[in-house]
């Protein structure tokens, strides 16, 4: 977890969000901290229930009413707290300096609408300009996001297209409005494997032309590989490990990230048995004390259970949180 | 209820258990420990007071409801002038007591809602699940089916029912269950088919399943909440059907008292005895609002369970 | 992994042989008079043979007819034309005393551990009824088999009594195997057994996959989109596009000398496990075409980066460019003999 070094676009500080429910509380979200600098790409990593979606859900203020709730925590957009603002205030703020695209594109986009109408609505929102200039600027957005006879899909409806293409347009309409931040949350998780490699290349093309930073949240590490920059890896509501990608690949530090690399099944490499992780991970209304791997961690001693570990750095803006690092 | 004539009605000198109305529905909605928010508790013990109203009518009531005193015809309620404690809720046009009439009413409207919603219920439940299941022809054919049901005047039915077989408890289930069933029908078929998409049910054939076990084992355990949920939510379209029908002189037979009936028989009086088909109406009134208000509590804490399942 | 040598184990009838299969589905329009637009071509001419002990994965993308087959294999769906054969015998159009024995030799797994188990169910119940619907025994000694097979799959005797609910997804699939174990089938059709889980939770799925089948000598299946799930776990490897296979081997062999331009395009898709390693990227353009239109000639060649002039005219025959190494290309048809495979007959 560095400071701002360079040009930090977003900055989340000990970020809380908990559940309240009748039986317990659930601490999904518990002290989690990150940057992300203009133009990066910080990947997100950690299994179900880690708490990587609500982490996005958090920071663009868009829990489910009534059961979670931020409790604690900073998210610094430009130097300002969007976590005080209104909610008029949000609704400006999102789509146009943060913005977010989803897992599953059957949901993301409404089936009663055409294409063309959900684009020209994100845009004229922002540009409030005359329909033809909205009708043109949603044509370029699709031209943009690489849809050929975009003329054409403007007018056709979601379930005419293939879910690529829907994933597409669902970016066509994030960037619509210029963000400098874009929260993609598994994006290419429900498309092909060539599918995948098509959608990711065009993140990468429209990241590198707009400047704007991408937090990417995966389960999977080959994505990360592919896209990201930094990597931050989440267990049971915190980040246990951080830092620039090739060095977490090289020396992952962490026991949760060695495990988790391990147990992946490779292209290359012996087909016996693989890694696998025992136990399962904890119950969130019913965190222990110490380091919450501690149960599952082949290396466990006496004070993981006993105190959560600190942050040790162990290379350049790389930091692992694990009692076993402190002698370094 | 047999026909028995009497000399003259009982002084309330006997004692009767009136606390078993409050004892019995009290015990059954809180016992169940602290009371817990959101659980429409009027409405519950709303419908217990009337159950238990029901079953032990032959303890509660203070007079037999088919006697007729003719010299204490059209006494008004006891809080009305000119009314007495020896009629609480007062007396018809023939001098049968209306809180007694409306205890064994209870009893009437219970059997023959029990009854409808069993006959009814079930057959639209065979029915939905069979054309949910296997599609096709079979399906096809059996919605038409359902269509015309609902297409049809179902009250000029009934009546047609009684004018040719006769009045009475029989006919009287029969033509509320033919009500019924296709609703039910249309909405457990819709639940089976998002059902058969389940990969178990699959798995069920490739573990060599026949159609029938599927449906008994698979299907019909699942779909259950649902229907469950339909029967209490039309619990109150059986009883204002019940109601109707007696009302146009078509359910169950004078002198048997039925809520329904007993409002058609003051139908000619409400200026000066209102209180002859005002307070039977009330009584529906109330039991089909708790009815209704349950119902929906039920469909909503057991509807968001089956999706989460 | 049991038997999984190229050469030398073709003896007599394989266990499951699939031939010429095809697999159309109407496309209508019309509710009273429906009009028979055209077909669907899910699966189209696939062929391939299993032995006993052996896992062949079936790989390919959406729509390619992996799943498809998977289910005409499970005797769910009827083929149009072709025939599949259990151990020497064709399984569609049994019925009776016939069909039950089919229905206890071949067994499934699928992908979604929250749709697998009926909800109502006790998993010992669920386990059990393979074993339930053929009569195999009386309650306690089915009891005692739902017990056995609830160690063999990792879980504990005494929750044979609980529900679907209170488990994770990971011990669901557990009981998905176990239940599908219950019979003591030839044959597993894995659909993506492992896709819907976790990362860690998806090692132990697959090491307990391979425990049983060395155990058991049970065949798989398997049906995946991930080609380490498949190195990991197949023996021969087949690869669909668009209803057909366009290569076909054992699973070394093919992942060392990869031949099709679609498999090409679909290893290079595999994203690195290390940011520095960025492999020479194959990025198809274009969508995958309508299973209802598929292209002429090779059904690749919309997007083909190596289409020729002869790619739309001909469809390429699947032959054996290297010994037990089969792929579908014209690229391979102008160098290689065109022999019939030793593997497929």
């Amino acid at each position: 977890m560095s400071d701002a070094t360079g040009d930090t676009v977003l900055e989340v500080r000990d970020l809380k969000t908990y559940f309240f429910l009748r039986r317990g509380i659930v601490k999904a979200v518990d002290g989690v901290s990150f940057s992300l600098r203009r133009g990066e790409v910080l990947g997100l990593v950690g299994e179900s229930g880690c708490g990587k979606s609500l982490t996005a859900l958090s920071v663009m203020r868009l829990l489910p009413k009534g059961a979670a709730r931020t409790v604690d925590g900073q998210v610094l957009l430009d130097g300002e707290d969007i976590l005080t603002r209104t909610p008029n205030e949000m609704r400006e703020i999102r789509g146009r300096k943060i913005s977010m695209i989803l897992q599953d594109p059957q949901t993301s986009l409404n089936p009663v609408f055409t294409v063309g109408d959900q684009l020209r609505e994100a845009i004229s929102r922002r540009t409030r300009g005359r329909k033809s200039e909205a009708m043109r600027e949603a044509v370029e957005a699709l031209r943009r996001v690489d849809i050929s006879a975009p003329e054409q899909r403007i007018g056709q409806f979601p379930h005419q297209m293939s879910g690529g293409m829907k994933q597409r347009v669902v970016g066509a309409i994030a960037i619509s409005g210029h963000p400098e931040v874009l929260i993609a949350d598994e994006p290419t998780t429900a498309l092909d494997v060539t599918i995948q490699l098509q959608y990711l290349k065009l993140l990468q093309r429209l990241q590198q032309e707009t400047g704007m930073a991408i937090l990417f949240i995966t389960h999977d590490f080959g994505v990360v590989a592919r896209m990201c920059d930094r990597v931050a890896v989440m267990y049971a509501g915190r980040i246990v490990e951080c830092g620039p990608v090739a060095q977490v690949f090289d020396s992952p530090s962490h026991p949760y990230t060695q495990a988790l690399i391990a147990s992946v099944p490779k292209m290359t490499g012996s087909t016996e048995r693989l890694y696998t992780i025992e136990g399962q991970p904890p119950s969130l209304m019913d965190l222990p004390v110490g380091c919450r791997f501690a149960p599952r961690c082949p290396h466990a001693e006496r004070r993981c259970v006993e105190a959560y570990p600190a942050s040790f750095t162990v290379g350049a803006e790389h930091t692992a949180d694990c009692w076993r690092l402190a002698a370094r | 209820m047999s026909i028995r004539e009497s000399a003259s009605p009982e002084p309330i000198a006997a004692p009767r258990p009136w606390w078993l109305v409050a004892a019995v529905p009290g015990v059954l909605t809180f016992a169940r420990g602290p009371a817990r928010r959101g659980v429409p508790w009027i409405p519950i013990f709303i419908i217990t007071v009337m159950v238990t109203m029901a079953l032990f009518a032959p303890l509660l009531a203070p007079y037999s409801p088919i006697d007729q005193t003719l010299r204490d015809k059209l006494i008004p309620p006891f809080w009305v002038e000119g009314g007495s404690m020896q009629y609480i809720l007062g007396t018809d046009a023939f001098g049968r007591d209306i809180l007694s009439r409306l205890i064994y009413g209870a009893r009437v409207s219970l059997i023959v809602a029990t009854l409808a919603l069993v006959a009814g219920g079930g057959v639209g439940l065979m029915i939905g699940i069979v054309a949910g299941y296997f599609g096709g022809v079979i399906d096809n054919a059996l919605m038409r089916l359902v269509d015309a049901a609902f297409t049809f005047p179902a009250i000029l039915f009934a009546l047609l029912l009684a004018v040719t077989m006769g009045q009475g408890l029989g006919t009287l289930v029969l033509a509320i269950s033919l009500l019924l069933w296709a609703s039910f029908a249309r909405v457990l078929r819709g639940e089976v088919l998002a059902l058969k998409q389940r990969d178990f049910v699959a798995l069920a054939k490739v573990r060599g399943c026949s159609s029938l076990r599927i449906m008994l084992t698979h299907i019909f355990p699942n779909v259950l909440n649902t229907f469950m949920v339909l029967v209490t939510l039309n619990i109150g379209v059986v009883i204002i059907a019940e109601a109707s029908l007696s009302f146009l002189g078509a359910g169950i037979p004078p002198p048997t008292p039925t809520w329904g009936l007993m409002v058609s028989d003051g139908r000619g009086r409400i200026a000066e005895a209102w209180w002859v088909s005002l307070i039977p109406g009330i009584a529906i009134t109330l039991l089909v609002l708790s009815v209704n208000l349950f119902g929906d509590w039920l469909r909503d804490r057991l509807d968001p369970r089956l999706r989460q399942l | 992994m049991s038997g999984g040598e190229l050469n030398g184990r073709q003896q007599g009838e394989p266990l499951l042989r699939v031939e010429r299969l095809r697999k159309y589905y109407p496309f209508t329009r019309g509710i009273l008079f429906a009009k028979t637009l055209g077909h669907v071509k899910a699966v189209d001419d696939v062929s391939f043979t299993l032995q006993a002990g052996e896992t062949l994965g079936l790989v390919g993308e959406s729509g390619c007819g992996k799943t498809t087959t998977s289910k005409l294999i499970l005797n769910l769906e009827e083929p149009t034309e072709g025939r599949i054969l259990l151990e020497g015998q064709p399984i569609h159009g049994l019925s009776g005393d016939a069909l039950r024995r089919y229905r206890a030799q071949v067994q499934a797994v699928f992908q979604d551990p929250w749709s697998s188990l009926n909800p109502r169910m006790t998993i010992g119940r669920t386990i059990a009824e393979s074993l339930i619907v053929t009569g195999w025994g009386d309650r306690a000694t089915i009891g005692d088999r739902v017990s056995q097979l609830l160690e063999q799959v990792g879980l504990r005797r005494d929750q044979s009594t609980q529900y679907p609910h209170e488990f994770s997804g990971g011990q669901r699939q557990r009981i998905a195997l176990a239940a599908a174990l219950a019979s003591e089938p030839h044959l597993i059709v894995l659909d993506e057994p492992v896709s819907a889980l976790d990362v860690s939770i998806r090692a132990q799925m697959m090491n307990l996959l391979k425990d049983i089948q060395a155990q058991t000598h049970v065949a798989y299946l398997l049906v995946a989109h991930d080609l380490a799930t498949v190195r990991h776990m197949a023996d021969y490897t087949a690869v669909m596009y668009l209803g057909k296979i366009v290569e076909y081997g054992p699973t070394q062999a093919l992942f060392d000398n990869v031949a099709h331009p679609y498999t090409k395009a679909l290893f290079s898709a595999v994203l690195p496990p290390h940011p520095d390693r960025r492999e020479e990227e194959i990025v198809l353009a274009g969508e995958v075409p309508s299973p209802l239109n598929p292209p002429s000639g090779c059904r690749f060649h919309t997007r083909c980066p190596f289409v020729m002039e002869r790619c739309p005219r001909e469809e390429p025959p699947l032959i054996e460019i290297r010994p037990g190494h089969l792929a579908a290309c014209h690229l391979h048809t102008e160098a290689a003999p065109a022999s019939t495979p030793s593997r497929m007959h």
